[in-house]
């Protein structure tokens, strides 16, 4: 492809970077360089009716100017425009009340290495996806079915400069499959996401989602209440992704996280192991946050007590601790947030949970999740995609779709049996690495007509 | 950049594309938002890119790029008819567009003041204040305001001969009160959740929000919430305040009546619709006195679902979508129209920057006001919930069963507002509650509210839509399920 050309190397972005230090004369500055290209191919009644790529560039200059700081973004690499940036980072900086907390900007630091660039998938053509989703279409045709889903790659690659000689590299790759299939009353889901498009095998996905929509066949409806419940790693995610920023020290700080007035108390069940660890092989992201601090592995929480929060370098002055490496990009009202969470998670097999089940529902897919209240986490929803009675440790058939009202305080601390935890993908939450859950009387509220 | 539109345009020709159609944006951001008396994002941005969409083989390609150069621009045109290609190795048959005229104009939407060339120290001096006032009230626990602004300069050019020039100036601001209590976080806003009230409008529209002299009130307000009753739970009477109507108008009338979704395009994230093709002008969507259009012309309002042309160059229109409660209409694309028999497009498609395909979306999705005076409709009610500005929303897969929660409720009793509610929830099926809609305030309590935050697609885009609503009441509504032990 001409494109692929396109793709500045890690030379031209340093170029770039190097050229803003140039052209600034504030106290200190900041330069983030990055450059990505996608392309995403999407497919529904079996045939492909989206098919996309984009290539771009973007330069952010952050600049200090008296205790000041401001952030002005462009996507132009022209030396007028790069200068242009700069004097607008600078004059928004300067028409502002001094700030407080601003910290000095940090020099050259050690980065541990993440290997997550593959060129498999940069290498992935339009015809490579064509290819496999007409393999699916095709399945799904044969089968009297409907597929609808994306097929996505692409690569990234960034610079982090400063004016006190911090450099930080970061390239990537993304690969991600997700498919639904549709029957007359019924349907079934699944997606993955890696940054090795060799580990996605778009036919057992779409294989699988075949098989979910099958057995769901003529949902029955059957009452809301309080059920025992299998929640697959992608349910599970979605729910905990919730619990991302509560986190942060600044939630604390501000008294909006659920984690307030219970941090060191036994809130969640003894199996509730919780990292942040952006080293773990089933994630991704840069070793380093938005100021260019190394990220650490922090323990969340352990058997069921949250004990550490994590923290940028202001939030960490203020509240004597010391930075994680999970700062946002500067200036920000947020702070940090762990990006990479690990579940220590278990042993048992889906199947297991299932046939160690008298009568409970298996959920393949949440959806529309909203939070109700923000400190006891109660969070609404749907099911979505394959929802199952369980009947005497066997599936029973599918039934209509419910709308769940769950505080996932509560949940964490009704877990009985947890699965391998495993890299989940979801439509609420970053990708994290959860594991299958089953959960003691989850709350379904409501059942809907489908 | 005309010139490079039309190259763009030429070399996908002559690489085998049988349409084409590109548009060139140069957007400018500027964010700021305060919290506690500090400033926190100060931000401003552009990006300039071109995005180019063709039909070749008979199936879609579309590719983008920022390099705006000759070569970059052949390159990005190729690689689209390329893409296109490659579609049709799965293609089941032709795509197909409604007709549309040839366009060749200028649109720009009408403002006061360009909030670009407001110094930014008054903006940050505006949310500051406001700050204050919220803080002077104890027990708030975090103060916040932003402003946002937003600048949409856009080329878009047809291989058919259109050429559509707009400028779109956009503007929004809002401010929230927290307090932290016992084991509760409250919140309110002002004059809405998520972000405020954003239209296609100038800077006049912050000056006009007033947001220092309403800060102290929703402070005042959110501390109090600790202290008031829980919403009950059962089947009551509802009126919405004109900001949650216009939500419940977005999720269960806007989303549904996509005909992107209808036709299952969307059916592996954003979902489908229960308004399967067969409900058009058959379905009571809801009682007699539910009006609703799909209106993206200056004359409706500079909402953000306003527009000259949308971005496959199909000129703004009004559909009528509910009338007197019947299902009238669907939001279209030229192609999702030519699929189900209509003449034309609705000219609802648009995009979040050049580098995204152009779908439908929203655009001013608003209910008519009725004739009910605010007064008279709470002296007419004698037992109710008043539910105002929205906390949480979520709905299902195909728009059927909905549950939303507000930040604030007051108790409707014998025509009077009495206590205040906290936690307030009420749930229930699309048709089923349009249907039970018997009062809907008059005109001088319509406002038209600003949803800049809508997500669809995949790449997923956020886009602005629009949503005229005024307060109205709702008989026999399910409440409290939210929070139901």
């Amino acid at each position: 492809m001409a494109h692929k050309n396109a793709q500045p190397s890690r030379k031209d972005l340093e170029s770039i970077a190097e050229k803003v230090l140039k052209f600034s004369d504030a106290e200190e500055t900041e330069v983030d360089v990055g450059s990505s290209t996608d392309a995403l191919t999407r497919f529904a009644n079996n045939t492909i009716h989206q098919n996309v790529a984009e290539h771009t560039l973007g330069i952010s200059v952050r600049a200090v100017v008296e205790g000041r700081t401001a952030r002005a973004t462009t996507n132009k690499t022209d030396d007028e425009s790069l200068r242009r940036t700069v004097a607008a980072a600078m004059t928004l900086a300067r028409n502002q009340p001094k700030n407080p907390d601003l910290l000095p900007l940090i020099g050259k630091q050690k980065y541990q290495k993440v290997s997550r660039f593959f060129s498999s998938t940069a290498g992935a053509t339009p015809e490579d996806r064509a290819r496999s989703v007409t393999r699916v279409c095709k399945m799904a045709h044969k089968a009297k079915q409907t597929a609808a889903g994306i097929f996505a790659s692409g690569e990234s690659r960034s610079v982090m400069a400063n004016s006190r000689g911090l450099v930080a590299h970061y390239e990537q790759t993304r690969a991600e499959f997700s498919v639904t299939i549709l029957e007359a009353n019924s349907s079934g889901w699944t997606k993955a996401n890696s940054p090795d498009i060799r580990k996605l095998d778009p036919e057992e996905l779409a294989e699988n989602a075949a098989r979910t929509a099958t057995i769901s066949r003529e949902p029955r409806e059957i009452p809301a209440g309080r059920y025992t419940t299998i929640l697959s790693p992608a349910a599970v995610l979605d729910l905990v992704g919730f619990l991302f920023y509560d986190f942060a020290a600044t939630a604390v700080l501000d008294k909006r996280s659920c984690l307030t007035g219970r941090l060191g108390k036994k809130v969640f069940g003894d199996n509730i192991t919780i990292w942040d660890d952006a080293y773990h092989p089933l994630q991704s992201g840069p070793p380093q946050d938005g100021e260019g601090v190394p990220r650490q592995r922090v323990l969340l929480v352990d058997k069921g007590v949250p004990k550490n929060l994590v923290y940028s370098r202001a939030t960490a002055k203020k509240m004597k601790a010391k930075p994680t490496g999970h700062g946002f990009s500067l200036p920000n009202e947020y702070g940090e947030a762990p990006m990479n969470l690990v579940f220590s998670g278990g042993n048992k097999t889906t199947e297991e949970m299932i046939k160690t089940t008298e009568r409970g529902i298996l959920v393949t897919r949440l959806w529309y999740i909203r939070e109700v209240d923000a400190y006891e986490k109660i969070l609404t929803g749907m099911t979505r995609d394959g929802t199952f009675l369980i009947e005497n440790g066997k599936i029973a058939g599918g039934v209509r779709n419910f709308r769940f009202n769950e505080s996932v305080i509560e949940m964490l601390a009704k877990v009985d049996m947890m699965g391998i935890p495993v890299r989940a993908a979801g439509e609420e939450s970053f990708e994290m690495v959860v594991p299958p859950m089953k959960v003691r009387d989850f709350h379904f509220s409501e059942v809907t007509k489908f | 950049m005309r010139d490079l539109a039309n190259l763009a345009i030429e070399t996908a020709r002559r690489r085998g594309a049988s349409y084409a159609d590109v548009r060139v944006m140069d957007i400018r951001h500027r964010d700021i938002s305060t919290k506690n008396g500090e400033v926190g994002t100060l931000a401003e941005s552009e990006s300039l890119g071109l995005g180019i969409r063709v039909i070749a083989g008979g199936a879609w390609g579309f590719s983008s790029t920022d390099r705006l150069t000759s070569e970059g621009v052949q390159a990005c045109a190729a690689e689209a008819v390329a893409i296109a290609k490659a579609s049709a190795l799965a293609k089941r048959e032709n795509v197909s567009l409604a007709p549309e005229k040839t366009h060749v104009d200028t649109w720009q939407n009408p403002f006061l003041k360009d909030p670009f060339r407001i110094p930014v120290e008054t903006q940050i001096g505006l949310l500051l204040a406001a700050d204050k006032e919220m803080r002077r009230v104890k027990g708030v626990t975090v103060a916040e305001g932003s402003m946002s602004f937003r600048r949409i300069e856009q080329l878009f050019v047809s291989s058919t001969g259109s050429s559509i020039h707009q400028v779109k100036m956009q503007s929004g601001a809002g401010i929230v009160a927290t307090s932290f209590a016992g084991t509760e976080i409250q919140k309110r806003s002002y004059p809405n959740s998520f972000g405020g009230q954003h239209m296609l409008e100038g800077y006049e529209l912050i000056e006009s929000l007033d947001l220092v002299g309403n800060a102290g009130r929703i402070a005042e307000e959110c501390v109090a919430l600790h202290s008031a009753a829980q919403c009950p739970e059962g089947q009551q009477t509802v009126i919405l305040g004109s900001s949650q109507l216009g939500l419940q108008i977005h999720e269960s009338i806007g989303h549904p009546i996509e005909l992107d979704r209808v036709l299952g395009m969307e059916a592996n994230f954003a979902g489908m619709s229960f308004l399967t093709t067969e409900k058009l002008r058959t379905l009571k969507y809801g009682s007699d006195i539910v009006n609703v259009v799909a209106d993206a012309r200056l004359e409706h309002g500079p909402g953000l679902g306003t527009f000259g042309y949308d971005d496959e160059g199909v000129s703004a229109q009004c559909t009528p979508i509910i009338t007197d409660g019947l299902f009238t209409g669907y939001l279209s694309s030229r192609e999702t129209a030519a699929s189900i028999g209509e003449k034309r497009s609705g000219g609802t498609v648009r995009c979040e920057s050049w580098n995204r395909l152009p779908m439908i979306r929203m655009t001013n999705i608003s209910i008519h006001p009725g004739t009910w005076k605010y007064d008279d409709l709470i002296a007419d009610t004698d037992d109710a919930i008043l539910m105002e500005t929205n906390r949480s929303w979520s709905i299902d897969d195909k728009r059927y069963h909905f549950q939303f929660s507000t930040e604030i409720g007051w108790e409707i009793k014998g025509g009077k507002q009495g206590r205040m509610i906290k936690n307030p929830s009420y749930s229930g099926i699309t048709t089923e509650f349009w249907n039970s809609c018997d009062a809907i305030c008059s005109r001088d309590y319509w406002t038209l509210w600003g949803t800049p935050n809508c997500g669809k697609g995949q790449p997923q885009q956020v886009m602005g839509t629009g949503h005229g609503a005024a307060p109205a009441r709702f008989r026999n509504i399910k409440v409290g399920v939210a929070f139901a032990k």
